[in-house]
């Protein structure tokens, strides 16, 4: 007797703990076996690029912290570094190393909480517990500079809105002090941990060229074993001034993965503490008066200084003709913003190049093969946060 | 090629009548081809030791509605080692078919998803072309600019079907883009006031 055998297809998410957000992945099931995987993204679609072709370069900022939304300021510095290459704009030193402090404290939020998700999808608990603590800290610092914990719109084109307050870069350099003992912690759980072993060591396995070829970027690319990092190759602020590694798996597999961004945070650890050895007291933003709105207190005694006030916050400053991509290593990846300006106070064309969007595509290829229960497992280790896939 | 200014002359020599135009700004390189030439020539960036493309970064579309060659084409490419980037485009009218890079770039496939989603943009032999950021059964291009900001259809779940549905947009106010652009030019009066203040102090 003969018994016909059909694939069996399992619809995983949109609302699944481990899908990370909204994702829909429709799997074509051999037994346990993943014999195919389509992704249907889009459904965080809120036309992030249509919407800032209709706002002013200012009102366009805070869309950018809706889209890796566990590291904001990451996203700002790219739209930030395209107008001001654009316009020329010189940023004050002071103004560059906040910037680059907090896109660091970026990564860290960033990289915490994907380690800390993906020991939870594979099965341990506590790491997620003691690490979102470190970040309610970090995100405390963001609140105390922008005024949001998570929506920062802190970063402008020429500098930072304003200056930190005060205290608060002694508040930052204790907490670089007593973090690294919890990025050890949290070590003495995973690293050597056999279960935590067994389901990442082996599992989604890339080359280096297939690397390239699927558009990888950041982790993705060095837990391949490629030495890239826009920080070093295409240093953007202050990073040319700074000392960090960078650092490169062996494998290309998850686990590996998880390696490259412990380490990573290690090295935020240092840039941060080295941004604030170096930052002296000076401005935060650019003089240009037709940039950067005139302070509260001209305000008060000027009426040109009024005008101009309203005049900013209105029509806006106007970025001349231009067209250019400007990309930054953000926690994810490659983050790049492609702008084109026409002259007038609106962008022209503003497309996004979201690290994730390539990353995701590449789950057939990643998961070709593997059992069912890989799929989070490989899932947690891309990293994906749908702000930023579907924008 | 090690810097930008020779990678710009070797392209134009091996290449030739293939290129339009080159320019060198912001430290990337800009290029202008014939849509019948984009496999060529990316086959050329991408394997040639001396250009060595490896990563297609990003496709995109830029529209311009008045214009007869209404979409222009924007690729971005990596090279990871000379440390340089290459944007190549080319325009294209609104119902042409344009050739697909997937065979080349497997990366490219959901970027030109992306761009036939967006703006409605067809490729040839594309082994899955469908949306892929809209809803099930949208309907338009929401990137062309003639697409309203506020979009035809909103979503609402119906109490009397029982489902959700799809209808007209109804605004209690119409969307209003106001418009501020004047002559005024900024100013450079109180970038010296402030210079003169930190001279005070």
């Amino acid at each position: 007797m003969t018994k016909k055998i059909k694939n069996l297809n399992l619809n995983f998410g949109p609302q699944h703990p481990a899908a990370h957000g909204v994702l829909r992945l429709i799997l074509e099931l051999d037994g346990e076996v993943v014999e195919k995987a389509d992704p249907h993204i889009g459904l965080l679609h809120r036309g992030t690029e249509k919407l800032i072709e209709n706002k002013t370069y200012m009102q366009a900022v805070p869309y950018f912290d809706r889209l890796d939304y566990v590291a904001p300021m990451n996203q700002e510095h790219a739209f930030a570094l395209a107008i001001e290459k654009i316009m020329n704009l010189e940023v004050p030193t002071r103004a560059q190393f906040i910037r680059v402090m907090f896109c660091e404290i970026g990564r860290i939020l960033s990289h915490i909480l994907n380690v800390t998700t993906q020991a939870l999808d594979v099965g341990a608990l506590t790491p997620s517990l003691w690490g979102f603590e470190e970040r309610e800290t970090l995100m405390t610092f963001y609140e105390r500079a922008s005024g949001s914990r998570l929506h920062a719109n802190y970063f402008r084109a020429g500098g930072v809105h304003q200056d930190l307050p005060a205290g608060l870069e002694n508040d930052i350099a204790k907490f670089c002090e007593t973090f690294p003992k919890t990025i050890n912690d949290l070590e003495n759980l995973l690293t050597d941990n056999r279960i935590f072993k067994q389901r990442n060591v082996d599992i989604g396995i890339v080359t280096k060229e297939d690397a390239l070829d699927y558009s990888f970027s950041g982790v993705m690319l060095r837990g391949s074993g490629v030495p890239w990092d826009l920080r070093k190759s295409q240093p953007y602020d202050c990073y040319n001034q700074l000392e960090f590694k960078v650092p490169v798996g062996k494998n290309g597999d998850c686990y590996d993965r998880y390696l490259c961004r412990i380490e990573e945070m290690k090295e935020s650890v240092s840039i941060i503490k080295q941004c604030l050895a170096k930052m002296e007291k000076g401005p935060v933003k650019t003089y240009d008066g037709k940039i950067t709105p005139p302070s509260k207190k001209e305000i008060k005694q000027s009426m040109e200084a009024l005008i101009h006030h309203f005049k900013l916050f209105t029509e806006g400053y106007r970025v001349p003709k231009d067209e250019i991509y400007t990309a930054v290593e953000a926690p994810k990846g490659e983050f790049g913003v492609y702008l084109i300006s026409d002259g007038s106070n609106k962008p022209y064309k503003c497309k996004i190049r979201a690290p994730g969007f390539s990353h995701l595509q590449s789950m057939d290829y990643l998961i070709k093969g593997h059992m069912l229960a890989d799929v989070p497992a490989v899932l947690g280790s891309l990293d994906i946060v749908f702000g930023e896939v579907d924008r | 090629m090690k810097n930008l200014v020779d990678l710009e002359k070797k392209i134009n020599s091996e290449l030739g009548t293939k290129i339009n135009s080159t320019k060198i700004k912001h430290n990337q390189i800009y290029i202008d081809i014939d849509k019948e030439d984009l496999i060529d020539v990316t086959l050329f960036f991408k394997t040639n030791k001396d250009t060595k493309f490896k990563q297609l970064i990003d496709i995109t579309v830029v529209d311009y509605p008045e214009e007869s060659l209404r979409f222009k084409l924007v690729y971005l490419f990596l090279s990871h080692e000379f440390n340089q980037r290459a944007i190549i485009s080319y325009s294209i009218t609104e119902n042409e078919v344009i050739p697909s890079l997937t065979s080349i770039f497997p990366s490219a496939n959901w970027m030109e998803r992306e761009v036939f989603d967006m703006y409605g943009v067809n490729f040839k032999d594309h082994p899955d072309l469908r949306r892929i950021l809209t809803d099930y059964g949208f309907e338009g291009h929401p990137l062309r600019k003639d697409f309203p900001l506020t979009g035809h259809t909103e979503v609402r779940y119906s109490e009397d079907k029982k489902k959700v549905i799809n209808e007209p947009v109804k605004l209690e106010q119409n969307y209003r883009n106001f418009d501020y652009e004047s002559p005024w030019e900024g100013t450079k009066y109180i970038k010296e006031q402030t210079n003169n203040n930190d001279k005070k102090n």
